[in-house]
């Protein structure tokens, strides 16, 4: 067995996307690893980071770690985002020499994002999926720019029997999702999802593709808004099906 | 207190410095000058020149230099600054070329009402299509109030880019109270990002290199 | 409250406005498709290179800079020119009216410059009789059009080119043109016995070289040279943070500023200034002088981590990246910095208190930061702020209703029986109707359907199957 592995699902894929985690832990399982899942695990905390809430963000990563922090070998995460806010920033949290940011610097080189975790580790490029259609795909944020997760998921994408990928023109635009903005400013990250949509509509693909649940959730919401004729799914889903 | 013991003492406060404090090490000056033949160094300079509007002529001596603007002219009147090179070249010396101000008024004057504005360049960057003047050889205006600039440039001035540039003159202040480098025609895209030019400078510039010099 | 009302209202006019949202999306797109060419590995390797190295110049330059302060006026003296330091925005207009006074000048013209922007030293002049003139195309239009500067380098892109011919027939009675090559004539015309007939002739300044006492200043239409040439008098203001110790630095800024900028490899003029014209010197000023504004620049010294502000060289990159920008517009930022670095700026100049949402409205997406030339990490810095307003208690963040959330979330999810247990719930009701109509819900469905949780959630389906297995 080539190693065991950890599931951080996420709050967001836990409750609204299950599909896309049970998708990720097939695919997994599939090359081999044990594949556990931790059911003390919550969140990541990202969302009070983000709102300027700190202390509940430490509250929130210290579950995490306190969860995770005996799991062997990997942890694997379905969302860049997750992931950043994990690898990233939690040191943020913990001031330096506390025990907590050291079991932090300990646990971030664990936690990898799904497709960096088949490319970098894994080490496969082809899943053996097969799924028929055009598809486009979505840059997360923090997946390309704080994780440089670029080529990975287009390569995984590529090798899909019956896929054809098209890229769009503003892949790299966020979605408007960004959290609490969402909320916080609906009408601009309503306009930011709409100005994507047109992008990837513009490609002619039928469905867009993205490795964090929480773009989808905006994008999707959108598309159901303004009754576009596209889908959307998570790339688990897609590495899943045969 | 002063406004500058003010500004600077809160500086100091901020940074927790002291007055009279030697500052840390300076990171040391990132210069790096490509080695680049003068063929290429021509034909790179002209390229970028041409990209954003400007013409390039090749003279083979200040004669050729010469005739080369007598043919931009056509027969119009023009300024020339005091560079020496301008009187060398004979470009003083033709009909309807005024030259030789030393007085800002009439300068002005002059510069507001012909069509061409002549000037030498102390260099040029190849790298970025570049002219560069200084106000100790050349008078500003002539490179700006007219609608079209001609400046010629003694190929041994044609550098690599900005990098040798500052290592030839690494103090411009010392020599010079005002360095410019001009990059093609004056431009603007202010309005709907449309390209316009000769907004308030020359719409039109030549530059002539001479060669052998 | 998070946002005041009109401000609110504001913003959702400008997304609503199909001109508007027109006109700055695609010369946001032009300025970033120029930029991605310029800086491309191909066209520039060193690149990422020489972003590093203007970010150690800048934080060396900020970190020493009463050292540099001193140095910049020590050299400037030598070569003539006087440095004069202005505490705030009312000691720059005060020492330019004096000035103008004792000299009894009562025009002057102006080249485009952010700092005077923020200072609004144009109406302190106007109010004084004192005529100022905008020279740069798009801040004379809008200068006539009485409207403020939309984009850091582009200030009238939110306007078409009939609008600009309305503003300059109304207030110029010229013939109307709306063709941009006839109406920049009719701008050259007029403004080029300005640049002759004004006292005055003021300035910003991109960078301030320590080592030389040189102002240096970058553009495209030759305003500012007419400006810094024309006039007896050429005044610079700047800010005290553009101060770089070396003229060799100008090596690594130039090549960046006009390509994040314009996707120039260099603006078409340069110019380095030092001092007023020298024996033999047929023309330029006779008098020139350097203010150097404080105005809230020591308060972001102070702070080791947000200093980083400090860098910007007011290239405009961020804003063409920015969706959120793109979607705002320039005139939904309060003050006069508007895109990301407008959002990190102004609440430090300001206090978080004052406008307590703008750190707050960006998706944290981090295309600004990518695009900064001197790596400003601004993503970074809005976290800072944003904690600092709900620490503060300045704005929605912080009240105690969303204190009292964020309580509740961070509570729960260290509880995972009792998490797991309010998604069964949240999974049993979803599609409920009327749950969405208030709250979150209601402010997300205002422009998306609101997402149902799935009737089972992750670990319910993953507690199944392993049952299931056995």
């Amino acid at each position: 067995m080539p190693g065991r592995v950890s599931l951080f699902v996420t709050c967001v894929v836990d409750q609204v996307f299950p599909r896309a985690g049970m998708a990720m832990a097939e695919v997994i399982g599939g090359l081999g690893y044990e594949v556990e899942f931790r059911e003390a695990q919550t969140c990541c905390g990202q969302p009070a980071f983000n709102s300027g809430y700190h202390k509940e963000a430490a509250e929130v990563a210290e579950h995490f770690i306190r969860t995770f922090r005996d799991a062997t070998d990997y942890i694997v995460v379905p969302s860049g985002s997750c992931t950043s806010m994990i690898t990233h920033h939690f040191r943020d949290l913990f001031p330096p020499g506390s025990s907590l940011r050291e079991e932090t610097e300990y646990l971030a080189p664990r936690v990898f994002e799904f497709t960096q975790f088949l490319t970098q580790v894994a080490k496969v490029e082809d899943v053996g999926a097969r799924w028929d259609g055009v598809v486009t795909y979505h840059d997360s944020c923090h997946a390309l720019r704080e994780l440089k997760i670029k080529d990975a998921p287009r390569l995984l994408l590529r090798n899909v029997k019956g896929l054809e990928l098209r890229e769009m023109g503003a892949a790299e635009e966020c979605c408007g999702f960004g959290g609490t903005f969402s909320i916080k400013f609906p009408e601009v990250s309503g306009g930011m999802a709409r100005t994507k949509i047109e992008s990837i509509l513009a490609t002619g693909a039928s469905t867009v593709v993205s490795i964090d649940s929480s773009c989808l959730m905006q994008l999707q919401g959108a598309i159901d808004r303004v009754k576009a004729p596209l889908r959307t799914v998570h790339l688990a889903e897609i590495l899943a099906s045969r | 207190m002063t406004a500058r013991e003010e500004v600077l003492d809160g500086v100091r406060k901020a940074l927790g410095r002291s007055a009279g404090q030697a500052p840390a090490a300076a990171p040391e000056a990132r210069i790096v000058i490509p080695e680049i033949d003068v063929e290429r160094r021509f034909t790179m300079f002209s390229e970028r020149l041409e990209l954003v509007g400007g013409k390039t002529y090749r003279a083979a001596d200040l004669d050729a230099a010469r005739a080369i603007t007598v043919e931009i002219m056509g027969g119009e009147t023009g300024v020339a600054s005091n560079a020496p090179l301008l009187a060398q070249a004979g470009i003083t010396g033709l009909p309807g070329v005024a030259t030789g101000f030393m007085d800002e008024a009439a300068l002005r004057a002059a510069c507001a009402v012909t069509p061409f504005g002549i000037t030498t360049a102390d260099y040029a960057l190849a790298e970025t299509g570049s002219l560069v003047t200084r106000s100790a050889t050349e008078a500003r205006l002539i490179s700006l109030l007219p609608p079209v600039h001609i400046a010629l440039l003694p190929i041994s001035r044609l550098l690599t880019g900005l990098d040798e540039l500052y290592t030839r003159i690494p103090l411009p202040s010392e020599e010079t109270a005002s360095m410019v480098f001009i990059t093609g025609p004056s431009r603007s895209a202010d309005i709907e990002m449309i390209l316009v030019r000769g907004v308030h400078g020359p719409r039109v510039i030549h530059v002539i290199v001479v060669n052998n010099i | 409250m998070l946002i005041k009302i009109e401000q609110e209202q504001s913003i959702r006019k400008t997304v609503a406005d199909p001109k508007i949202q027109k006109a700055v999306y695609s010369a946001t797109a032009r300025l970033k498709e120029k930029r991605s060419e310029v800086v491309s590995p191909e066209a520039l390797p060193e690149y990422q290179e020489l972003r590093e190295q203007a970010h150690r110049i800048k934080r060396h330059a900020m970190e020493n800079l009463d050292y540099y302060l001193e140095q910049f006026e020590k050299n400037l003296t030598a070569h003539g020119g006087k440095l004069i330091y202005a505490r705030d925005g009312n000691e720059v207009a005060d020492f330019i009216l004096n000035l103008a006074k004792e000299r009894g000048v009562n025009m002057l013209v102006k080249s485009k410059s952010m700092t005077t922007e923020e200072i609004h030293l144009n109406e302190r002049l106007e109010h004084h009789k004192l005529e100022t003139v905008e020279t740069d195309l798009g801040e004379y239009i809008i200068q006539l059009a009485g409207d403020r500067p939309y984009h850091i380098v582009a200030p009238a892109v939110h306007m078409t080119r009939q609008d600009v011919g309305e503003v300059l027939t109304r207030t110029l009675h010229v013939e109307r043109s709306d063709v941009p090559e006839e109406q920049a004539k009719i701008a050259r015309v007029t403004l080029r016995e300005k640049f002759l007939a004004a006292g005055i002739g003021i300035s910003g300044a991109n960078f301030l070289v320590a080592d030389s006492g040189a102002v240096t200043i970058v553009e495209n239409e030759g305003n500012a040279r007419l400006c810094t040439t024309a006039p007896k008098i050429h005044i610079a203001v700047a800010g005290m943070e553009k101060i770089i110790p070396r003229a060799q630095d100008l090596a690594v800024f130039l090549k960046l500023l006009g390509r994040s900028g314009t996707g120039q490899l260099l603006t078409v003029y340069t110019s380095f200034l030092s001092g007023p014209r020298r024996a033999g010197e047929v023309d330029g000023p006779e008098e020139f002088y350097v203010v150097l504004m404080d105005n809230g620049r020591t308060k972001l010294l102070a702070d080791a981590e947000k200093r980083e502000s400090l860098f910007c060289i007011r290239c405009g990159a961020c804003l063409n990246a920015c969706p959120v920008y793109r979607k705002i517009g320039g005139h939904n930022y309060p003050g006069a910095y508007s895109g990301p670095i407008g959002a990190i700026i102004t609440p430090q100049y300001a206090g978080v208190a004052k406008d307590p949402w703008l750190p707050f409205a960006s998706s944290l997406c981090g295309a600004c930061a990518e695009v900064c030339p001197v790596k400003i990490d601004i993503p970074k810095i809005l976290l800072s702020l944003r904690r600092e307003v709900a620490e503060d208690n300045a704005g929605e963040a912080g009240s105690p209703m969303e204190r009292t959330a964020f309580r509740m979330f961070a509570w729960v999810m260290r509880r995972p029986k009792l998490y797991a247990l309010g998604a069964r719930i949240a999974g049993k009701f979803a599609g409920l109707p009327g749950l969405t109509s208030f709250g979150p819900a209601a402010k997300w469905g205002s422009t998306r359907e609101v997402p149902r949780p799935a009737a089972k959630s992750f670990r319910d389906q993953w507690r199944d199957r392993r049952k299931g297995a056995r």
